[in-house]
């Protein structure tokens, strides 16, 4: 497969975004006043949310993780509402409501983040049996990690997907960690994607921190998913530069680890990548940068703008 | 009017009429399709509507109601069988931590409209794990509605003004009531829910009855009367959202009240009623509001113990007996 230039820049930009969103969220954060509740970064993981979301429409659907402000702005999610949600804001995308484990953007396709590991693999078959029943070849993408692959809802979700043959698209980001506990307390096998056959769906395992290759990978499984062959399992080998939550000392990592992945941090290697492929110079780079840059600047504006909900939002919308 | 038919053909005229109104209406859960679900609630509705809209599933309670709210949240509107009540505790993350909250979570940009039903089977030495009534649990879930029909023209009522609504519901079916008969208005009519109805007006006690208890109430009511005792009994039809003030205005009139219902007295709805009306109407109680409801223990196999267990006709008069003095 070719990637055009356009592609490429697409994602790299796409990286860009999001770890631009992500460093800026964590700043702030860590300053203590202006954040409330927890935080969940997804630096190191940004090539999983670029390279899966470059290969699907506005129609198409997204579930994600608590984990999940990369893979909502990789889809299209309009920064400044997601900004002011983690500000707990009333222009947030959700009134302030969700803050960063729960806020969905419907409009782009982002129907949800969820607070509970797994879950959204069952959420995400209903989403796709609504596409299927409609006949509108859109497709759903799950993101997960190894750990939620010990729940039930992931072997409910992929059988159920298998045997209704549902557009569901199973992202496994294998970040090595579920919450501090490592992957191999986790999964008695290697490859999660192993698991796809139990299923009846191709299964596949590759490097997550190279943006092409999830891109490609993740195209076959949309084409798959589109011509109504039933589910797919893609699963990305990636890393979580930050820890569980901000402020995770991390003391469970072995030493050295960190900077092992650091060296192949995937926003990083593109950039190096793409100047070499001449496909961007450094002002190209840069121009980039700051366009997300000041995207991320004007959120944090916004969100900053906008006032708190009165008391009478925690009594509204609680039936349609 | 019609033909007399059971409650469970009413549930199943009242799926299908709104199938043909709504495509979007459809079907979903274990033996609900092919099999014409475990008790012939849906029998037929995939030989009209074929198996995109009656569709079998794995034995995944939560991945049904998963499947449901994705599917809602999408513009579908589902129609779940989660067959015996008891199997309802495999899905409660999915009714509590997502359909409950999602519309209020995302500050309203979704509705999640569904409806699931589930059935309580007290009285058929079902056991533990086949005959509780969890339905207090559900009602205590800001965003989630019950309903619990108790004739088959509700039951028609219901369903069809459940399908309708933009919420999560949970209907309460209940095994027992399946061969009661009753004629069917003519035409298109629904039950709102949020409503009780007044069975029978009174002015000596208020009887508040939940779901099935309703014909136990209405035998309680006939002897009671033998005895004197005008009892007005209110079919609560609706847990959440609870029409109090249906309730208030009745123990106005009658000055006492008793709530019966299947499921445990602790904890349980009956609570909920009480606690609100001594909050609300407590100068017009001349005694205080009292329970007929299952004690502290499990439900048991054994009839005898599974009959000490259930609420029932004689208890509800001997607890009026009491109230009255």
């Amino acid at each position: 497969m070719k990637i055009s230039k356009e592609i490429k820049i697409d994602l790299f930009t796409r990286m860009v975004k999001v770890r631009t969103f992500e460093d800026e969220t964590n700043k702030i954060f860590m300053a203590g006043k202006e954040m409330p509740g927890f935080l969940h970064l997804s630096q190191g993981e940004d090539a999983m949310a670029a390279g899966t979301c470059a290969n699907l429409e506005i129609n198409d659907a997204i579930y994600t993780t608590h984990r999940g402000h990369g893979c909502i702005i990789a889809k299209g999610a309009d920064l400044k509402p997601m900004m002011a949600e983690l500000f707990g804001r009333i222009a947030g995308c959700c009134k302030g409501r969700a803050g960063s484990m729960h806020f969905a953007d419907v409009k782009t396709g982002c129907m949800g983040s969820n607070g509970v590991v797994g879950e959204g693999m069952r959420l995400a078959i209903g989403t796709a049996f609504a596409q299927k029943y409609n006949k509108t070849n859109n497709v759903t993408a799950v993101f997960f990690g190894e750990g939620a692959t010990g729940t039930g809802s992931f072997h409910e979700a992929f059988n159920m997907a298998g045997t209704l043959k549902l557009p569901v698209i199973f992202v496994c980001s294998i970040n090595l960690y579920a919450q501090m506990t490592h992957k191999s307390v986790h999964i008695a096998i290697e490859n999660v994607a192993d698991r796809a056959a139990g299923y009846g769906a191709p299964g596949v395992t590759f490097d997550g921190n190279d943006v092409e290759v999830v891109y490609e990978e993740v195209a076959k499984a949309v084409k798959h998913c589109r011509a109504g062959k039933g589910p797919y399992l893609v699963e990305g080998k990636t890393y979580r530069h930050y820890g569980h939550f901000i402020g995770d000392p991390c003391n469970y990592r072995p030493a050295g680890e960190l900077e092992e992945w650091m060296k192949k941090d995937p926003v990083v290697l593109y950039e190096k990548k793409l100047l070499k492929e001449g496909v961007l110079d450094a002002k190209g780079v840069q121009a980039i940068k700051d366009e997300c840059k000041k995207l991320v600047d004007e959120s944090v504006e916004y969100a900053r703008k906008s006032p708190q909900p009165d008391i009478e939002e925690l009594y509204k919308d609680i039936f349609a | 009017m019609g033909k007399p038919i059971t409650f469970q053909w009413a549930i199943n005229h009242g799926i299908a009429e709104e199938m043909r109104r709504d495509p979007t209406v459809f079907i979903v859960g274990e033996d609900v399709g092919k099999p014409g679900g475990p008790f012939g609630v849906t029998r037929g509705i995939i030989d009209e509507f074929g198996a995109e809209r009656a569709v079998d599933t794995p034995i995944s309670e939560g991945a049904i109601i998963g499947l449901c709210i994705g599917a809602a949240a999408a513009g579908l509107r589902p129609v779940a069988e989660i067959m015996f009540m008891n199997f309802i505790t495999l899905c409660v993350e999915e009714f509590y931590n997502q359909a409950s909250k999602m519309r209020w979570m995302f500050g309203a940009q979704v509705k999640v409209p569904m409806v699931v039903r589930a059935m309580t089977a007290g009285g058929y030495g079902a056991g533990p794990h086949h005959s509780s009534s969890l339905e207090g649990w559900f009602a205590s879930m800001p965003g989630m509605k019950v309903v619990m029909p108790s004739t088959p023209v509700n039951a028609k009522g219901l369903m069809k003004a459940a399908i309708r609504d933009d919420n999560p519901i949970l209907y309460v079916e209940p095994l027992a009531s399946y061969r009661l008969k009753a004629e069917m208005p003519e035409g298109d009519f629904v039950t709102p829910i949020g409503k009780c109805e007044i069975v029978q007006d009174g002015s000596d006690i208020t009887i508040v009855s939940v779901g099935r208890m309703l014909q136990e109430s209405l035998k309680a009511v006939g002897t009671l009367a033998q005895d004197g005792i005008k009892a007005e009994l209110i079919d609560l039809l609706t847990v959440n959202p609870l029409d109090m003030d249906t309730i208030y205005a009745s123990v106005k009139k009658t000055h006492r009240l008793v709530i019966i219902h299947e499921a445990k007295e602790t904890m349980g709805i009956g609570a909920e009623i009480a606690a609100l009306v001594q909050d609300t109407v407590f100068d017009w109680l001349d005694a205080p509001v009292a329970r007929v409801a299952a004690p502290f223990t499990h439900i048991a196999f054994q009839p005898k113990l599974e009959q000490h267990y259930l609420p029932d006709a004689g208890k509800l008069v001997a607890k009026v007996k009491k109230m009255m003095g």
